[in-house]
């Protein structure tokens, strides 16, 4: 059956090849079909899907071809089909070469024998990723253990055209840490050194591989806090949540590492270390290029020491569990906080029954802090300088919007205990779908007011067959839709993707608000980003990284990489 | 039947907290205060009962500074009928609280008193056995289950002990302190916080209640236990060997 299945898509391939050049003149846009407006990328692939209809009705993988070519109209690629995921249409580049022997001896040199990673059941481990979706075939892991070692292992890869992979805590979504295929990978996990803390400032240097955690454990105790908080924190990186630009539970508080990173050091392809650790507020002198790496997802260079501005810890941290009958009470609920909460407001999230249900099911020792089953949870987060002051200001927020319908209950934790148990309902959630079986994670960035339509409008679409959940951080747009099914299977794939990017990318929302592009999302760029611009980012990707060795396959579409 | 539940405002259990450069004691200043998480679970018991019907009135006691009024609204939340706070600065030790809360035992006349069993800031473990002592009260500490037969005035309590479980019949009234595993408390609503704006708590002051609070305990130091060594990773048997020979000496 397998076989069959397989010969129909290389044989749909094919077709697909021959086509190629007719569909590739008629896909020239005319004047009448696309539009000059903004968004005018999103029409293109109204006429294109249209131009080219399977014969037997899996228009997954055809589409994706479409999408694969863009306007490289002169680009013909073959792919192998061997699988439904997105990240299985990849072909391994030829001109990357093979390790050999010589390779891991020369690595040997520079890091010693401890510190060169051929031990199977660790690179089984490293060449997985945390949602076990992705896996690699690398035989090879690296621990180097400062700047200088990065800097000679990546020169030696970049004159030998061995590709890598830089990882970090490997908690990424989106497969972007793992190999996709025989990729070196470049763990940075020994570079766990805090460099430097200024208690006036509250800059703090770090080496990459520090575990967000422990920075926040040494915080801590020098009276400060992280401008980020996620889920991961036990195991992340900072060097990975930068190259990320992780976002999480605080930024609506304090804003996005964009902001708060005031410099890195990183090393480019080529062995070159680009030191633009600056511990400074403000700096206007030239282009500011740590923001290229902030969020290129490694596909630039590695980053190796990071410095960012940390908050001081204040002492009042309130926090309020509460249930609402629909969604239009949750965005009214968001629009009040913002206005009488104000500048306490630190984290305002949301999940719907079925995340609630999830958690409760398939994590231990957790209860609904609510006596009553909702529809929609919110967990408002302040944090103050006055403890009385913002507990008052927080019991009449919440007693007003009880009053005037808003909220049906909610419960506020009196203490640390009880207020890690409410994080731990929303922050278990993605933990409870590993445990529910096969799920399919969607990162969007949407307008308020629409963020719970696509999430009934796949409940619809997809009825029996998954349970799809909406929950996220509602104060900054970003809604995180899960289809939880019992197995993966491309029917149901099918039904999802493109329907759930195309629906995004028509409220002109972004199809990865915070989770990255990785391996799953490298050819949906075009969702929500123009043609243009896109062009400009694989030129800037040739211009640091001409042979391609970093982290292949990922963020940047694979017809715009010309080998 | 009335009961009397003690309450305590400490340092929040999940802080860590750090001792004052100048070794008086824990530093509390912008530090998360919450209540005491055993007076929490006393609370929680003496609600239970109410809500069984066997008593009509759950007061909440606390004996601090302002704040103190802070963790009593945090109790009308949960869901106590008043609070009374008797105001001071100073920070009394177990007997001093005890002697206070025998006072106001003799003032409120209820039939059981609550506490938890030691708070976590001092660990004294002291109170509630001194307040039965002082009010010549049957005790019983460390509960971890009560049940309590009306008729007959009396409560069959659990008590966790190093041994096991011990079981006591004690007479009404008596002064009980909650273990951990007595119950989980409840979270305080909104509608319960609402209700609690209207809930009066009652101020009184040390001389209203006629008390001595001299103390014949002072406090010379606080100090931080002794910083515990990182261990070492050692490379090779042959280190290990070696290490335990020479510097630790136990081979």
């Amino acid at each position: 059956m397998m076989m069959m299945m397989m010969m129909q898509r290389l044989r749909r391939s094919e077709e697909f090849i021959r086509f190629g050049f007719t569909s590739l003149i008629n896909l020239r846009p005319n004047k009448n079909s696309v539009s000059r407006s903004l968004s005018g990328f999103v029409n293109h692939y109204d006429t294109k899907g249209k131009l080219f209809e399977s014969k037997n009705g899996n228009h997954y993988n055809t589409e994706l071809h479409h999408r694969c070519l863009g306007k490289n109209l002169g680009m013909l690629q073959q792919y192998k089909c061997f699988g439904s995921s997105s990240a299985s249409q990849i072909e391994r580049n030829p001109l990357f070469s093979s390790l050999d022997s010589k390779d891991v001896s020369y690595f040997k040199e520079i890091l010693g024998d401890k510190n060169v990673v051929e031990d199977e059941e660790r690179l089984e481990t490293a060449n997985t990723d945390w949602m076990q979706k992705y896996k690699g075939s690398s035989k090879l892991m690296l621990l180097p253990k400062n700047t200088e070692e990065v800097s000679q292992i990546l020169q030696y890869c970049d004159s030998r055209r061995l590709a890598v992979v830089p990882q970090g805590g490997n908690t990424g979504l989106v497969g972007g840490s793992v190999p996709v295929f025989d990729e070196v990978i470049i763990n940075v996990g020994l570079m766990n050194k805090v460099l430097a803390f200024d208690e006036v400032s509250g800059v703090l240097v770090c080496e990459a591989g520090c575990i967000l955690e422990n920075l926040a454990t040494f915080l801590d105790t020098k009276g400060f806090i992280m401008p980020l908080d996620l889920g991961a924190k036990g195991s992340c990186h900072i060097g990975g949540n930068v190259s990320t630009n992780a976002g999480g539970l605080r930024l609506i508080r304090y804003g996005s590492l964009h902001g708060t990173v005031l410099g890195l050091e990183a090393v480019t392809a080529n062995g070159n270390v680009l030191d633009m650790l600056g511990t400074l507020r403000k700096d206007n002198t030239g282009y500011d290029l740590k923001h290229l790496f902030i969020g290129s997802e490694g596909s630039l260079g590695i980053v190796t020491k990071v410095s960012i501005l940390t908050q001081p810890k204040l002492s009042s941290v309130n926090l309020a569990f509460i249930a609402c009958k629909d969604y239009l009470s949750c965005q009214k609920i968001l629009v009040e906080a913002k206005r009488n909460l104000g500048e306490i407001l630190s984290a305002f999230e949301f999940l719907d029954s079925n995340s609630m249900d999830l958690v409760l099911n398939h994590l231990d020792g957790v209860r609904n802090p609510v006596s009553s089953t909702e529809n929609f949870y919110i967990l408002i987060e302040t944090t103050g300088s006055d403890e009385t002051n913002d507990r008052e200001k927080l019991e009449a927020f919440l007693l007003k919007s009880l009053e005037k319908g808003l909220v049906s209950d909610g419960v506020i934790a009196q203490d640390i205990n009880q207020a890690s148990s409410f994080w731990r309902i929303r922050e278990g959630i993605t933990e409870a779908l590993q445990k529910a079986g096969a799920v399919y994670k969607y990162d969007l960035s949407l307008p308020v007011e629409e963020i719970y339509n696509i999430v009934n409008d796949l409940r619809g679409r997809l009825g029996d067959l998954a349970n799809v959940m909406g929950y996220g951080h509602l104060g900054d747009g970003n809604l995180h839709l899960n289809i939880s099914a019992a197995n993966y299977n491309d029917k149901l794939l099918g039904l999802i993707e493109p329907y759930v990017y195309e629906w995004t990318s028509k409220h002109r929302g972004s199809i990865s608000a915070e989770h990255g592009l990785g391996v799953m999302k490298a050819n949906e760029i075009f969702y929500s980003k123009s043609p243009e611009t896109v062009a400009i980012m694989a030129s800037i990707k040739k211009l640091l990284d001409p042979k391609g060795i970093l982290n292949p396959y990922k963020v940047l579409p694979h017809s715009l990489i010309s080998h | 039947m009335k009961i009397l539940v003690a309450v305590k405002r400490v340092v929040d259990y999940a802080v860590k907290i750090r001792v004052k450069p100048d070794k008086t004691g824990v530093d509390t200043q912008n530090v998360k205060m919450s209540m005491n998480p055993f007076c929490e679970i006393a609370l929680e018991e003496a609600l239970r009962i109410k809500e069984a019907g066997f008593a009509k009135e759950v007061v909440a006691v606390s004996i601090g500074p302002s704040q103190c009024v802070d963790t009593l609204r945090t109790g009308l939340a949960m869901g106590a009928d008043r609070g009374i706070h008797v105001e001071t600065n100073s920070s009394f030790l177990p007997l001093t609280i005890a002697k206070i809360l025998k006072s106001l035992a003799e003032f409120e006349n209820p039939g059981l008193i609550f506490l938890g069993k030691q708070a976590i800031d001092d660990d004294c473990n002291q109170t509630g056995q001194m307040v039965a002592a002082l009010l010549g009260w049957p005790q019983a500490t460390f509960a971890s289950k009560v049940v309590l037969d009306k008729d007959k005035h009396v409560a069959t309590v659990d008590r966790e002990v190093d041994g096991g479980l011990e079981t006591l019949c004690v007479d009404l009234p008596a002064v009980i302190t909650t273990d951990l595993r007595l119950n989980q408390p409840r979270y305080a609503s909104l509608p319960n916080i609402m209700k609690a704006k209207s809930k009066p708590i009652k101020k009184m002051t040390v001389q209203d209640l006629k008390v001595d609070v001299k103390s014949d305990i002072e406090i010379l130091q606080v100090t931080e236990p002794p910083q515990r060594k990182s261990g070492v990773m050692v490379s090779s048997v042959d280190e290990l060997i070696d290490k335990l020979r020479n510097e630790a000496h136990v081979v």
